[in-house]
C-alpha cells in the first residue's frame, strides 16, 4: 500500500465523522493560522519600516541629547539626561566645519495646531527652525524657490519654506504662494520656497511643516527646558560628505562634541548619535521579542492541537477495536495497522494545517487591505505550516497507533 | 481406507498440509489456569473437508485460532506446509494469516464502512498485490460467490446470506491454503444456511481445504471428516 493510498483512505475515514474531525483539527487550525498571520504581520512590519526609513535621510546622523533605544534595554535616568547641556547652533556650525561632514543642520520644532490665513485653514501644522542644508539631511526636494540659507540664519530673516500640505491648504487654488506672506504666532514670514510632497512617516504627516531660519526661531521662541529639552530641544542633523562612510563621520562628530563638552576620557558620552542603523538595531530587538512571542503562541496552540488529535485517535482506536481485529485476522501486520492510524492522525493534522494556512493568508490579506501595514506571508510559511502540522500529527499519532497495532486480534474481534 | 482418505488420495494432494504435534493451550487468568487444549495431535491433508465439533467450552474456537495463526500454542508444535509456524514472530505470522488462511466468522465481521468489493480487497491490500491485479481478483472472487452485481454495496445494504458470501469471497481472495469457518451458518436463516453450505461444498469440489467449526450436526454432515473435541481433547 503506497503512501497516497494510505492517505486517501485516511481522508475517507476522516469524512466518516466530519464534525468530530473538524473539532479535532480546530487546535491545529488555530495554531497554523497564528503562525502564518504573525509571520505575515512581522514581514509586513519589516517592509513598512524599511520603506519609512528610506523616506528619511538614509545616511543622516541625528545628534540628540539622548541615545534612542526602542528596545527593552533600560533607559538611563531621564532626569539626569534632561540636565545634560543642550546642543546649540554653534555646535552645528562647528560640526559643519569637519572635513568629513557635508552638512550639519540644527533643527528644532513645535506644534502649531490649526493655522489660518484669511479664509483658509491647515490643521496640525509644525513650525521648524532649521539651518542651511536641512533639505539635504531631511531628504527634501525643493519644488519651487529655495531652501533656508546661511544668510537667512545670520540675519534672522523672517522667511519660510513650506511643505506641500501647507501650500495646498493655506493658499487659494491657482495662487502662487511664493513671495506671499504667512502669519504664524503674530510674526509674518515671506514664503521663499516650497517642498515636494513626501507623504507620512511612521504615521506622522511630514508635509505639514513650515521651515524658518533657526536663529529666527530662537529669537521668537524660548527653548524648552528640563525634561522637554530631551526630545524637543535643538537636535543636529549631520550628513557625511560624499564617499565618506557614516561610521567615519560619526566618529569625527563624536570626538568633536566630546571636546566641546569637555568630557574626560573616562566619561561616557552625554549626547546621542542616532543613525538609521542604531534605530534599526533597537527595532530589531523588538522584532526578535515579537518572534519569540510568536514561537511561544504557535508552539502552545500546536501542542494543545496535538493533544486533541491524540485524544481523538485514542477514542477512535477504542471504537474501532473490532475493525482492528478483523483487519489483523485477514492478514494486516502490526506495521499495517500502525501505518493506517498514523496516517489518519497525519491526515487530520495536515488538513488542519492547510485550512490554517488559508485562514492565515486571508487574515494577512485582510490586514493589508484595511491598514497601511503590507502584511504578506512569504512562501516558506506555507511549507512551515504544512511541516509543523504534519509533524504534530506524527508525534501525537504514534502513541494511539502503537496502541492499535498492539491489540490482540482474538480479543479485538470479540470486542463489542 | 475410509472414504475421505480415498478422496484425498484421488486428488493427488499427498503433501501434508497441517500437522499439530502435542499442542496445548493454557489460559492463565491469574488465579486459575484454564486448559483449553490438551495435547492435540492432528493431521490435515490438502483438499480435506473437516468439521470440528464439540459443545461450547470444548476448545474448538481455540483450536481454530491456533490453526488460523491468530494465537500461539502454549506448548507443542504447529507445522503448516512443513514450516513450524508456532515458532514464527508476529510479522511472519501476519504474513501467514494473509496468504495461507481465510477466515469466515459467525458474526460475518465485514468492515461496515467499506463496500463489499473493498472488504474483499482487504487481504489483497495487505498482501501488497498491485492495484490493477487487485481489481481483477476482486471481480473474479465476487463472481465465484455469485455477487458480481453487489460489489459496490455496503454490508448494511446486503442480506445476511449475501454478507456471509462476501465474507467467503474475502477469505478466498488470496487463494489461501486453508479456509477456516467458525459457525458460518450460525446467524443465517435455514434457507440462506443451505445455500451457504452448497457454496462451501462447491469450494471443496474445486479442491479447497475447508475446516468448519460447528456444533450443528446438519452442518457437520457436509464435511468428509468430523473431529470431536471434548474438554480440550480429541474424542
Amino acid at each position: 500500500m503506497n503512501f497516497l493510498t494510505l492517505f486517501a483512505r485516511a481522508v475517507a475515514a476522516m469524512r466518516y465523522n466530519k464534525t468530530r474531525s473538524f473539532l479535532t483539527t480546530l487546535g491545529i487550525i488555530i495554531g497554523v493560522t497564528t503562525i502564518i498571520a504573525i509571520v505575515a504581520l512581522l514581514k509586513g512590519l519589516d517592509r513598512t519600516i524599511d520603506q519609512e526609513f528610506s523616506s528619511l535621510g538614509t545616511k543622516t546622523i541625528y545628534v540628540q541629547k539622548m541615545e534612542l533605544q526602542l528596545g527593552l534595554r533600560r533607559h538611563r535616568n531621564f532626569e539626569e539626561i534632561s540636565k545634560r547641556a543642550d546642543l546649540t547652533v554653534e555646535d552645528a556650525a562647528a560640526i559643519a566645519r569637519l572635513a568629513t561632514v557635508r552638512a550639519a543642520v540644527p533643527n528644532i520644532h513645535r506644534n502649531l495646531g490649526t493655522l489660518t490665513r484669511g479664509i483658509y485653514e491647515a490643521d496640525e501644522c509644525t513650525l521648524t527652525g532649521i539651518g542651511e542644508g536641512g533639505d539635504l539631511t531631511g531628504n527634501w526636494v525643493v519644488s519651487e524657490g529655495r531652501f533656508i540659507t546661511r544668510y537667512d540664519q545670520q540675519h534672522r530673516n523672517t522667511v519660510c519654506v513650506i511643505g506641500s500640505y501647507v501650500a495646498d491648504n493655506l493658499f487659494a487654488p491657482g495662487e502662487d504662494p511664493l513671495n506671499q506672506t504667512l502669519e504664524v504666532d503674530g510674526h509674518r514670514y515671506v514664503v521663499v520656497g516650497m517642498l515636494g510632497e513626501k507623504g507620512a512617516s511612521f504615521g506622522h504627516p511630514q508635509d505639514n511643516q513650515i521651515f524658518i531660519p533657526v536663529e529666527t526661531y530662537i529669537k521668537y521662541y524660548s527653548l524648552p527646558e528640563g525634561r522637554a529639552s530631551v526630545f524637543r530641544g535643538i537636535r543636529i542633523e549631520v550628513l557625511p560628505n560624499e564617499g565618506v562612510p557614516v561610521e567615519t563621520a560619526q566618529a569625527d562628530v563624536e570626538e568633536l562634541l566630546r571636546l566641546r563638552r569637555g568630557l574626560r576620557y573616562y566619561e561616557d558620552n552625554d549626547f546621542g548619535l542616532n543613525t538609521q542603523e542604531s534605530m534599526l538595531s533597537s527595532l530589531n530587538t523588538i522584532r526578535s521579542v515579537l518572534w519569540l512571542v510568536m514561537v511561544g503562541v504557535a508552539g502552545i496552540s500546536l501542542l494543545v492541537g496535538g493533544i486533541g488529535i491524540m485524544n481523538i485517535m485514542l477514542v477512535s482506536v477504542a471504537e474501532r477495536t473490532r475493525e482492528i481485529g478483523i483487519r489483523k485476522a485477514v492478514g494486516a501486520s502490526e506495521f499495517d495497522i500502525m501505518a493506517q492510524f498514523l496516517s489518519e492522525a497525519v491526515a487530520l493534522s495536515s488538513v488542519g494545517g492547510v485550512v490554517g494556512i488559508v485562514l492565515g493568508l486571508a487574515a494577512a490579506a485582510f490586514v493589508s487591505a484595511v491598514t497601511p501595514l503590507q502584511a504578506a506571508a512569504p512562501w516558506w510559511t506555507v511549507v512551515l505550516g504544512v511541516g509543523f502540522s504534519a509533524t504534530v500529527g506524527i508525534i501525537f499519532g504514534i502513541y494511539p497507533a502503537r496502541k492499535a497495532s498492539g491489540l490482540n486480534p482474538i480479543e479485538a474481534i470479540r470486542y463489542e | 481406507m475410509a472414504e475421505w482418505q480415498e478422496a484425498a488420495v484421488a486428488r493427488a494432494a499427498v503433501e501434508r498440509l497441517i500437522e499439530l504435534a502435542g499442542v496445548s493451550k493454557v489460559y492463565d487468568t491469574g488465579h486459575v489456569a484454564v486448559r483449553a487444549l490438551a495435547d492435540i495431535d492432528l493431521q490435515l491433508e490438502s483438499g480435506e473437508y473437516v468439521a470440528i465439533m464439540g459443545p461450547s467450552g470444548s476448545g474448538k474456537s481455540t483450536l481454530m485460532h491456533i490453526l488460523g495463526c491468530l494465537d500461539y500454542p502454549t506448548s507443542g508444535s504447529y507445522y503448516l506446509r512443513g514450516e513450524e509456524v508456532s515458532q514464527y514472530g508476529g510479522k511472519r505470522l501476519a504474513a501467514v494469516r494473509c496468504r495461507e488462511v481465510g477466515f469466515v466468522f459467525q458474526q460475518f465481521n465485514l468492515l461496515p464502512r467499506l463496500t463489499a468489493a473493498q472488504n474483499v480487497e482487504l487481504p489483497l491490500l495487505y498482501a501488497r498485490v498491485p492495484a490493477d491485479r487487485r481489481e481483477e481478483v476482486v471481480a473474479d472472487t465476487l463472481a465465484k460467490v455469485g455477487l458480481s452485481e453487489r460489489g459496490h454495496h455496503r454490508p448494511n445494504e446486503l442480506s445476511g446470506g449475501e454478507v456471509q458470501r462476501v465474507a467467503i469471497a474475502r477469505a478466498l481472495a488470496n487463494d489461501p491454503a486453508i479456509i477456516l469457518a467458525d459457525e458460518p451458518t450460525g446467524n443465517l436463516d435455514s434457507k440462506s444456511g443451505d445455500e451457504l453450505m452448497q457454496l462451501l461444498d462447491g469450494l471443496y469440489e474445486m479442491g479447497r481445504t475447508l475446516v468448519l467449526v460447528t456444533h450443528d450436526d446438519d452442518v457437520a454432515r457436509h464435511a468428509k471428516r468430523v473431529i470431536t473435541l471434548r474438554d480440550g481433547r480429541l474424542g
